[in-house]
């Protein structure tokens, strides 16, 4: 190596500091921000950018609503090009991989080989980095927990510039802090999970319409444990005895020899390409209570009233709205939120009724409502969101002060039932009620503290919400 | 190719595989500067191809983590070889350790060796000059000199050089780069000539503007090209006939019509 001069390789490379300043924002498109974009390719880049800017958040596909998902306070780093597999063993399905890894990769390269995401949430169009930093959550959450469950270690690159390796046994409150903790303790560089074998890749589905909340709590209370994956569509606007009325859609991985009865000939069927995209904004006023009122109508009846053993490919199931690409612009230039909040088991009914009679007589229009029940949680999580209970994840387009005086409301019944509302969504809270919806924070705080004093990862969300300064 | 799908059957069916001009054996493939992303990209189409991958570059740590991921999603071959384009001293124990590594069965060298640089600072600074001529041209063309008699040994295999459009005109914004890129496409030139005769094919790929780390943030960029689609691009020129590719193909008429400018207009021109 004598012979190779320095020239090039002592002084920084013109585009380590080049930034590309851009507007971004959240999956919902509200709110919106301007940020120094980097996008490494390389180890070696990604701590150069580190030092480009006193205040960095890292982002994957930045499907996260808000604005959880970009910093404008300084520079925000594209981890899509660290995407990189690392190892894999067939025996265990334990990969390793490189954050930027996404779940679209995984699938393709993983459910023909008889293996799938042990967690997943409702789009695949999120990486691996972004799924541990909101620790999310599928539909398997009452069984299976959430995405950190079966994350057995990261490398996390820390403000130090060190990386360090973090486990439930090695540096476990950086562990903890890390997963759920919307990347503001640095950036996890790399994940070593546990990925579930698969006989085929589809689902063996029941639907079941539900009459009424109370309806569809009972069914959830009483056989949700039957199925590996449960959720309900939830109609907000449905009023009177109708209140709460919704499908619920449960399912057990269909078994190979199911599958040959029904006549599907490959088993471990991939991913097919998307062909439909929303070409351009939709005028705002396209959601309105009426139209949604008759998609709502129609979808409720569209499902069957007990439909059994449906044969359901992986990807209408757990990914229904990924088909249609840019579906966010349906909302209009305005954008939407989407708000999601959890009720303790006990309060749930109680909460949950009053929530939907707000929802239905204001007539926001909601179309696209889940509801979950939630399974236990482990004891030393801190920021995740998951409790056990009962979660509502609507979609609201953004209507300014109208949107905001009806999700008030809402936060006063979560917090007046001890329940929750998920950050990696939200685009609006204050302070107050983040620190009474986490009791965890400041012992989060604490740790954070401790490993980036200085608060060199920062978000527009952790500042919003008081998770740092 | 037959011993290595019959291997790993299960890993090769979902691949989109497309045409498959397949090897006789599962040759290997060199790739020079393998880290980048359009070099990663083609490695990859390469892999589905069937060959067998051996990826040189300077950084160690980034060729490890390049080849456990293409042996994870195409079930081939990977090896990795250390290799520093500036290094010319070098470059003899390198082009040994490549046929040791291959054992006779090198099918074909890809070359995506290349630094932007900084024009600016290299129109001053004479040093960072020269050795940006020595990594765009100097560097590649010294290490494809001791790789093409391996596969002039075997009488076939290709190779294939990345250059650039840049390489087609000098502008002002990025001649030191254009010009070392330039001078690699007249030695390809060249070297396709010598090599015609012993069945190998020297292809000439130049591509324009892509979206890598080269040119994130970089002002004034126009039909920016994917890395995945322009490395399977560069691929594809195996299929065709054409000595020099551009990537994408309509590079062809815009620096067609950028060469045909007259001198002396050009030199007035703001570019």
């Amino acid at each position: 190596m004598t012979m190779s001069s320095t020239a090039l390789k002592a002084a920084p490379t013109s585009s380590d500091c080049r930034p590309l300043r851009s507007s971004v924002s959240g999956w919902g498109r509200f709110p919106v921000g301007e940020t120094d974009l980097y996008r490494p390719e390389r180890a070696r880049s990604l701590n150069a950018a580190l030092g480009c800017a006193d205040s960095v958040l890292a982002r994957g596909l930045g499907r996260s609503y808000g604005d959880a998902c970009y910093n404008t306070a300084g520079a925000t780093v594209l981890m899509e090009r660290l995407n990189r597999f690392l190892s894999f063993d067939e025996g265990t399905g334990t990969l390793e991989c490189e954050a930027g890894v996404t779940f679209v990769e995984l699938l393709d390269h993983f459910v023909p080989r008889g293996f799938f995401p042990p967690v997943t949430p409702g789009t695949k169009f999120v990486t691996v980095g972004g799924a541990l930093a909101c620790d999310v959550h599928g539909k398997n959450h009452h069984v299976d927990g959430s995405f950190s469950n079966h994350v057995l270690d990261f490398h996390l690159l820390t403000a130090s510039g060190d990386v360090v390796r973090c486990s439930r046994s090695e540096n476990p409150r950086l562990f903890w802090g890390t997963v759920g903790g919307l990347g503001l303790t640095g950036i996890v560089t790399r994940v070593r999970l546990r990925l579930r074998s698969i006989e085929t890749s589809y689902i063996s589905v029941d639907y079941e319409r539900a009459a009424n909340l109370d309806d569809a709590l009972a069914r959830m209370e009483s056989r949700d444990d039957l199925y590996a994956y449960s959720v309900a569509w939830i109609d907000c606007l449905a009023t009177g005895r109708s209140l709460g009325r919704s499908v619920l859609m449960r399912g057990n991985p269909a078994a190979a020899d199911v599958l040959q009865q029904a006549g599907v000939g490959e088993r471990l069927r991939g991913r097919r390409a998307q062909r439909l995209r929303v070409p351009l904004d939709a005028p705002g006023f396209l959601l309105n209570r009426y139209t949604v009122r008759t998609f709502n109508a129609l979808y409720y009846r569209h499902h069957p009233v007990n439909g059994r053993d449906r044969i359901v490919h992986f990807e209408p199931f757990f990914y229904p709205l990924d088909g249609i690409r840019d579906w966010n612009r349906l909302y209009g230039r305005q954008g939407f939120v989407q708000y999601q909040f959890l009720l303790p088991p006990d309060d749930a009914r109680a909460g949950l009724l009053q929530a939907l009679e707000l929802l239905s007589g204001s007539g926001a229009p909601s179309f696209l409502a889940v509801l979950k029940r939630f399974g236990a949680a482990e004891e030393e999580s801190l920021l995740s969101f998951p409790r056990p209970g009962y979660t509502l994840a609507l979609d609201l387009p953004w209507r300014a002060e109208a949107t905001e005086t009806l999700l008030r409301k809402l936060d006063e019944i979560v917090l007046a039932r001890g329940g929750r509302v998920y950050l990696a969504k939200d685009a609006r809270l204050g302070p107050e009620a983040v620190a009474a919806m986490y009791p965890e924070l400041a012992v989060w705080q604490e740790i954070r503290a401790q490993i980036d004093p200085e608060h060199r990862f920062s978000s527009d969300l952790g500042r919003r919400v008081g998770l740092v300064r | 190719l037959k011993e290595a799908s019959r291997a790993n059957p299960d890993r090769v069916e979902h691949q989109p595989t497309g045409r498959q001009p397949v090897p006789a054996r599962a040759d290997w493939v060199l790739i020079l500067g393998a880290t980048s992303p359009l070099a990663h990209a083609a490695a990859g189409e390469l892999a589905i191809r069937g060959y067998r991958l051996l990826l040189a570059g300077r950084d160690q740590e980034e060729l490890w983590r390049c080849a456990a991921d293409l042996r994870i999603r195409h079930g081939r071959e990977v090896a990795t070889v250390a290799f520093d384009a500036l290094d010319l001293g070098a470059h003899a124990s390198f082009v040994e350790e490549v046929e040791q590594t291959t054992a006779g069965q090198l099918g074909g060298v890809v070359s995506a060796v290349g630094t932007l640089g900084d024009q600016a600072r290299a129109a001053s600074d004479a040093r960072y000059a020269a050795e940006l001529f020595r990594v765009n041209f100097v560097g590649v063309a010294s290490a494809l000199t001791g790789l093409a008699p391996l596969l002039e040994k075997r009488g076939g295999g290709f190779i294939i050089g990345i250059t650039s459009v840049a390489g087609d005109r000098g502008r002002q914004s990025n001649f030191v780069y254009g010009s070392a890129k330039g001078g690699l496409a007249l030695w390809l030139q060249g070297l396709r000539n010598r090599l015609h005769s012993h069945g190998v094919r020297v292809i000439t790929v130049k591509p324009g503007f892509v979206d890598t780390e080269m040119t994130f943030g970089l002002p004034g960029l126009f039909l920016v090209a994917g890395p995945g689609a322009a490395g399977k691009a560069i691929v594809r020129a195996l299929d065709r006939r054409r000595d020099v590719v551009y990537v994408p193909a309509f590079w062809r008429y815009i620096m067609c019509i950028i060469r045909a400018v007259p001198e002396v207009i050009f030199k007035r021109m703001q570019l």
